[in-house]
C-alpha cells in the first residue's frame, strides 16, 4: 500500500470540499481499502466520513425510512425501526459479508461503489428509493449506471436514502459459493414504488426484469412467475456459473422471494 | 491396566492448544532477528516467457535496497532437485528438466520467481521490485493437463512432447484379455480436479549466516526440517551439512505443501551469506495461490470389468497427471506409487492395470496434498464400484460385501500385501450410524419439499505409514522413510523426547507424551516432546503421509525400550538381583516374586549420580536413541456414507449426513483422531463440491487466484459428522498396532459425495467441484 494523507472532516460541507483531485473519499472501507492494498487504488488522501455524526441516523417518517449514508450494515438489521417498517431490508443487512464487514461496511459506501454484486442497490432499486447527496436527490431508477458506475458526480456525496416503505418486500440472495457476494440475489416489493422486481449480481450493474413485474403487478403470487423466461443476453458469464444459468435463477428466487414477502 | 497405561485411548486436551489458541505460537514469521533485512520476489505476470533482459540497476540504487538477485547470480549452484525416479515403460528414466532457483532465461508459470530484492523493510524491497525492468516474449502457454501431450507449447527443451514420463504397472495382455470376454464393463471419464492447499499460514522463512563459524540458520515453515536441510546442502547450495540448521517452529498447517524444499528458502540462505544479514521473507496469499503446490489434478479414463451378479474381474486405468512446470520434491510418486498401487481398494479384483502419462504444463507444479495419490485412487475405485451397482442394479452395499477382502494378509495384483483388515466390519458400522434404513422416508420427505435426496458410499483403503525403505527404494525413491527418536532422562526422572516427526496441527505434543508417560508409567507432566529442529533432534524424515505415529512414534517406543533395559541393568545392581529377574510395571522396577522395587525416578537418579552403579559394566547416563524402518505399510480403512439433499431449480447440494467409520487400529487419542477425521472430511467435502484451481486455457492466468474465486470450504458447508471410529484390527507390524488418520477423511470422501449426487439427481457421472452450476447443469443435460 502506498502512503497517503488522511483526514477527518466534521462536516458534510468539509468533507466536499477536501475530496478533490487524487482524494477519494472513505465510508467503511470493506472495498476502498483491500483495493489499496492489492495496489490497485493508490489515492493521495483519504477523507475519512466517520466523524460526521449525522450520516448515521436511521428515522422512519410516514411512509418512508431514512438511513443516513454512515449507517453500518449491522446498524440497519439490528435496528427496531427498519425491522418493524421494512423487514427485507433489515434481513439484506444482516446478510452482507461477514461480522467485520456488516460492522464497518455502510449504505452510502456500498451505493457509490455500485459493486455488480452488491447487495444494497438491490434493495435501492427495488423499493424505488430516493438517494439524497449533498446537493440533489437522485431516483433510484437514475442511479445506478452499471458497472460500478453511478449518477454522481467527481466529489458529490450521498448523504441518506429514503426508502418508501412498502406493502410487501423480500429479498434473496443466492451466494457466489467463494465470496458468497450474490451470484443472482433478488429483491421484490409492491408498494408506493409499484411492483419492483431488482436483480443484482447477474449482470454488469442491478436491474429490474419487466417480464416479472408485469405479471406480479396483475397477480402477486408465486406462481405468476412460472413460465417467465428471462434472457441471458448481456448477463455475467464466470467461473461460478453462466450467462444462462445466472437468468434461470432469476424466476427461480423471484418466485420464491414472492413466496416468502 | 494400570493407571498410567490408561493414557492410551484417553482423550486428553492437546497441550499445544492453551499457546496456540491465546496467541503465544512462535512461528517463523514472528522470529525477528538482530540487524533483520526483509525479501520480496519478482514474479512472472506470464505463464511462459523468454526473458529477454532484466534491469535491476534502477531496483539497486532504490531507498533501503541491500542487494538484488536474479537467475544469473544462481547459475553456478544447483536446481531444486526431485526425490523420486519415475521409469518409463520404455525404460527410460523420466525427464528431468532443472528447476532453477531463478529463472534465469525463461519463465515457465504465472509466479515464477525472477528476482530477489533484499531492503531494510519489505515495503522499500517491494517498492524496489516494481522498478525492476523485465523485457519478456511471450510464448504460448498449455496448461490443461490433457492437452499437454504433444501440445504446441513445449515447457522444457528436454520433454519435446511435454511428458514427464509414461509408467505403468501391472499385466495389460492379461487385463486386456478378461476386458475382452466381460459380461459387463462400467466406464468413466473424469478429472480430478486440482486444488490449492491453503494452509492458514503462509510459507516463510528467515535466513542468517554467521561469519564466524561459517554456519548458517534456517527458520522455516517445514513438515521435515531435516530433509529441507539434507536437499538444500546436498543437491543445491553446496553447504557442509554440519553447517546449516534448519528449524521449523510453530508451523500452521501443512497438509503436503510444506514438505517440499520451495526455491524461496534456497535463494534466502544462499543470499544470507551474500548480504551478511538475516533475511526474511513471508508469503503473500495471493502468492500462496500462485506458488504453493498444488494437488490432485488428474484426467482419468477408468474401466471395470465385471460379472452379471457384480463380482470385479478386472480394473483398467489410464492417467494423465499434471506436474505443473517443474518437478516438486516428491511430484512424480503421487500419481504413479502412491496412485496405482492403491487401485485395489478393499476388494479382490484378480487383475488390474493403470497407466500414467506426467506431463508438464505451465502451471504451479503439483505435488503431495493430503492424501496424495490415494484420494486419487479411492475416486477411482468407489466410482466405479458405485456406477456398476447402479449399473447391473445390486445395492451399494451388497456389490462391495461381494468382492470384500475377508482373508489376511493380501497380496493385491498392484504391489502391496495388506496385513489386516475388516471391511464388512466398518461398513455395518456405517450403515448402522447413518440411518441407512431411514433413508427412504427421508427421501420422500425431501420429494414433499421438492427437493432430491441421494445416498452414496465410498469403502477407501489408503497406504500409510511410508514407508519401507527397501520397497521404497526398489520403486525408486531416493530416500529412506525410517524416523528417528531419541529419549533422554533427566536424572530426577523428567523425560524430554526428540522426534524427527514434526507436527503442523497433529497434536504430536500430546499423543507423544500420553505414548511415553504410558511406556514408561510416569506422570504426562513428566514428558516433553521437542521437534522441528535440525540443532536438538538428531534426524528426521518428518511428517505426511500419515506416518507420525506408526513410524516416529514406534522409533520412539523402541527408544524408550532401550532406557527400560538399561534400567533393569541398573535396578539389578541396586537390588543385588539378577538382570533377567527384573520386572518393570508401572513405572516401578521389581524383582520378581519379591516386594523389592525402586521406582523409575530412582534409577534414573542413580544413572547420573553414579556412586553405587556398575561403571565396569554399564555407561553412566540414561538417554537412547533408536532409528526405525517399517517392515509394512499399514492399511487404514474404512466407509464413509454421505447424504445429500439437492435443489433441482437452483442446483444447490446439502449434505444433510456425513457417516465416517474408520478402522484406523488402535487409537491412543480419540480426540485428536476425531479431530483429524473431520478436518480431512472438510477437505474432501471441499474438493467435491467448492473446490477448483482454475487456469485460463489460453493464457495460463490462475482465475481462481484468491479467495473471492476459490472456495475454501465453511463451517456452514458442512454438516455435523457423524464420527464412528471402530474397534480397529490393529496393525500387525508395529508395537503400537497403530495405522494413521491424517488423510483418511480427505481420502474417503470425495467419492461419497460425488456418488450421492449421482443418486439424487440420476445422472452417471458430475465433475467435481459439483458446484450449483454444475449440478444444475447436469440436472438440464439429463432432461
Amino acid at each position: 500500500m502506498e502512503s497517503f494523507a488522511y483526514k477527518t472532516p466534521q462536516s458534510v460541507a468539509e468533507a466536499v470540499q477536501l475530496a478533490t483531485g487524487e482524494a477519494k473519499l472513505i465510508a467503511g472501507g470493506q472495498s476502498l481499502l483491500p483495493s489499496m492494498k492489492l495496489g490497485l487504488a493508490a489515492p493521495s488522501a483519504l477523507i475519512d466520513l466517520g466523524r460526521i455524526a449525522d450520516l448515521r441516523t436511521i428515522k422512519v417518517e410516514t411512509g418512508q425510512v431514512t438511513i443516513g449514508a454512515m449507517a453500518t450494515h449491522a446498524s440497519v438489521a439490528e435496528s427496531a425501526e427498519v425491522k418493524a417498517a421494512i423487514p427485507a431490508l433489515a434481513e439484506l443487512a444482516a446478510n452482507i459479508g461477514d461480522r467485520q464487514v456488516r460492522n464497518r461496511g455502510t449504505l452510502g459506501g456500498s451505493l457509490a461503489n455500485n459493486d455488480p454484486a452488491a447487495c444494497y442497490p438491490s434493495a435501492v432499486l427495488g423499493l424505488g428509493a430516493m438517494v439524497h447527496t449533498d446537493r440533489r436527490t437522485i431516483a433510484a431508477d437514475d442511479f445506478f449506471k452499471g458497472l460500478y458506475e453511478t449518477a454522481l458526480d467527481e466529489g458529490e456525496l450521498i448523504t441518506s436514502v429514503s426508502f418508501p416503505i412498502p406493502k410487501r418486500a423480500k429479498y434473496i440472495k443466492f451466494k457466489q459459493p467463494a465470496s458468497r457476494f450474490s451470484l443472482v440475489g433478488v429483491f421484490v416489493s409492491q408498494g408506493p414504488a409499484g411492483t419492483r422486481v431488482a436483480v443484482t449480481g447477474a449482470g454488469a450493474g442491478v436491474f429490474r426484469v419487466k417480464a416479472l413485474e408485469d405479471k406480479l403487478a396483475t397477480h402477486w403470487a408465486p406462481e405468476s412467475c412460472a413460465g417467465v423466461t428471462v434472457s441471458a443476453d448481456g448477463l455475467n458469464s464466470d467461473l461460478h456459473g453462466s450467462a444462462a444459468y445466472r437468468a434461470a435463477l432469476i424466476p427461480v428466487l423471484t418466485q420464491r422471494a414472492v413466496a416468502a414477502s | 491396566m494400570n493407571a498410567r497405561q490408561s493414557f492410551i485411548g484417553q482423550r486428553i486436551e492437546r497441550r499445544e492448544d492453551a499457546r496456540f489458541l491465546t496467541g503465544n505460537g512462535q512461528y517463523t514469521d514472528d522470529i525477528t532477528l538482530a540487524h533483520q533485512t526483509y525479501a520480496y520476489f519478482l514474479r512472472s505476470p506470464y505463464a511462459h516467457a523468454k526473458i529477454k533482459s532484466i534491469q535491476i540497476a534502477a531496483a539497486k540504487q532504490a531507498a533501503g535496497v541491500v542487494a538484488v538477485f536474479t537467475g544469473a547470480d544462481f547459475r553456478e549452484v544447483g536446481g531444486v532437485p526431485c526425490g523420486w525416479l519415475i521409469t518409463s515403460v520404455d525404460g527410460t528414466p523420466m525427464k528431468e528438466p532443472k528447476h532453477p532457483v531463478l529463472c534465469d532465461d525463461k519463465v515457465l508459470f504465472v509466479g515464477d520467481a525472477v528476482a530477489l530484492v533484499v531492503a531494510e523493510t519489505l515495503e522499500q524491497a517491494r517498492a524496489a521490485a516494481g522498478l525492476i525492468e523485465v523485457d519478456y516474449e511471450e510464448l504460448p502457454a498449455v496448461v490443461d493437463v490433457d492437452r499437454a501431450k504433444g501440445a504446441a507449447a513445449v515447457v522444457h527443451d528436454i520433454a519435446p512432447d511435454n511428458v514427464c514420463y509414461e509408467w505403468a504397472l501391472g499385466d495389460k495382455a492379461a487385463v486386456d484379455a478378461v476386458f475382452a470376454q466381460a459380461p459387463h464393463v462400467t466406464t468413466l471419464q473424469f478429472k480430478n480436479n486440482r486444488l490449492i492447499p491453503n494452509a492458514i499460514e503462509p510459507r516463510a522463512a528467515n535466513a542468517s549466516y554467521n561469519p564466524s563459524d561459517e554456519s548458517y540458520t534456517l527458520y522455516v515453515t517445514s513438515q521435515n526440517p531435516h530433509v529441507h536441510r539434507l536437499l538444500m546442502c546436498a543437491f543445491v547450495l553446496g553447504i557442509p551439512e554440519h553447517k546449516l540448521r534448519v528449524v521449523a517452529p510453530d508451523v500452521g498447517g501443512g497438509f503436503g505443501s510444506k514438505i517440499f524444499l520451495y526455491i524461496e528458502e534456497t535463494a534466502l540462505v544462499w543470499a544470507s551469506k551474500r548480504v551478511k544479514r538475516p533475511i526474511k521473507w513471508t508469503c503473500e496469499r495471493g502468492e500462496s495461490f500462485q506458488t504453493d503446490a498444488h494437488g490432485r489434478d488428474h484426467s482419468t479414463r477408468a474401466e471395470l470389468a465385471t460379472d452379471l451378479d457384480g463380482k470385479f474381474l478386472a480394473m483398467r486405468v489410464h492417467t494423465e497427471a499434471n506436474l505443473g512446470a517443474y518437478l516438486s520434491t516428491f511430484a512424480s510418486s503421487v500419481p504413479t506409487i502412491l496412485y496405482a498401487t492403491l487401485l485395489a481398494g478393499q476388494y479382490t479384483t484378480p487383475k488390474i492395470y493403470c497407466a500414467v502419462t506426467g506431463v508438464f504444463t505451465n502451471t504451479t507444479p503439483v505435488d503431495a496434498y493430503r492424501g496424495a495419490g490415494r484420494p486419487e485412487a479411492t475416486y477411482v475405485v468407489e466410482r466405479l464400484v458405485e456406477t456398476a451397482a447402479r449399473e447391473l442394479k445390486i445395492d451399494q452395499a451388497e456389490i462391495r460385501r461381494r468382492n470384500f477382502i475377508t482373508s489376511f494378509p493380501y497380496a493385491t495384483p498392484v504391489a502391496l500385501t495388506y496385513d489386516t483388515g475388516n471391511y464388512e466390519a466398518h461398513m455395518a458400522a456405517a450403515i448402522e450410524l447413518a440411518d441407512v434404513k431411514g433413508f427412504g422416508a427421508r427421501k420422500l420427505a425431501s420429494e414433499a419439499k421438492g427437493l432430491k435426496r441421494g445416498i452414496g458410499y465410498s469403502a477407501y483403503i489408503e497406504a500409510c505409514g511410508l514407508a519401507p525403505s527397501n520397497i521404497a527404494g526398489a520403486l525408486g525413491a531416493r530416500a529412506g522413510l525410517y524416523e528417528a527418536g531419541e529419549v533422554r532422562v533427566h536424572p530426577t526422572g523428567k523425560v524430554t523426547v526428540f522426534t524427527g516427526s514434526h507436527s503442523h496441527g497433529q497434536g504430536h505434543e500430546t499423543t507423544f507424551a500420553q505414548v511415553v508417560a504410558a511406556r514408561l508409567g510416569i506422570p504426562l507432566e513428566d514428558v516433553d516432546i521437542q521437534h522441528g529442529d535440525t540443532g536438538k533432534v538428531l534426524f528426521g524424515m518428518g511428517t505426511y503421509g500419515s506416518r507420525s505415529l506408526s513410524v516416529g512414534g514406534t522409533a520412539i517406543i523402541k527408544a524408550v525400550d532401550k532406557v527400560i533395559a538399561k534400567g533393569k541393568k541398573i535396578a539389578a545392581h541396586l537390588m543385588e538381583a539378577s538382570d533377567t529377574d527384573i520386572e518393570f510395571d508401572n513405572g516401578v522396577f521389581k524383582v520378581a516374586g519379591t516386594d523389592k522395587s525402586v521406582p523409575f525416578a530412582s534409577i534414573a537418579l542413580t544413572a547420573y549420580v553414579p556412586h553405587n552403579y556398575p561403571l565396569d559394566k554399564l555407561e553412566p547416563g540414561l538417554n537412547e536413541n533408536a532409528f526405525y524402518d517399517p517392515t509394512n505399510f499399514t492399511f487404514p480403512a474404512g466407509t464413509y456414507i454421505c447424504e445429500v439433499e439437492v435443489d433441482p431449480q437452483t442446483g444447490a447440494t446439502r449434505v444433510d449426513r456425513f457417516t465416517a467409520c474408520d478402522d484406523f487400529g488402535n487409537i491412543v487419542n480419540p480426540m485428536i483422531v476425531e479431530g483429524q477425521v473431520h478436518g480431512g472430511i472438510a477437505q474432501g467435502i471441499g474438493q467435491a463440491l467448492l473446490e477448483h484451481a482454475v487456469y485460463d486455457s489460453q493464457s495460463g492466468q490462475l482465475l481462481s487466484g484468491s479467495y473471492m474465486d476459490y472456495a475454501m470450504p465453511r463451517a456452514d458447508d458442512l454438516p455435523e459428522f457423524r464420527i464412528g471410529t471402530v474397534s480397529g484390527t490393529p496393525c500387525t507390524h508395529n508395537p503400537l498396532g497403530v495405522k494413521g488418520c491424517g488423510e483418511a477423511g480427505a481420502i474417503g470422501s470425495p467419492p461419497a459425495v460425488i456418488n450421492a449426487i449421482c443418486d439424487a439427481i440420476g445422472v452417471s457421472d458430475l465433475p467435481m467441484p459439483a458446484t450449483p452450476h454444475v449440478v444444475w447443469s447436469a440436472i438440464q443435460q439429463a432432461h
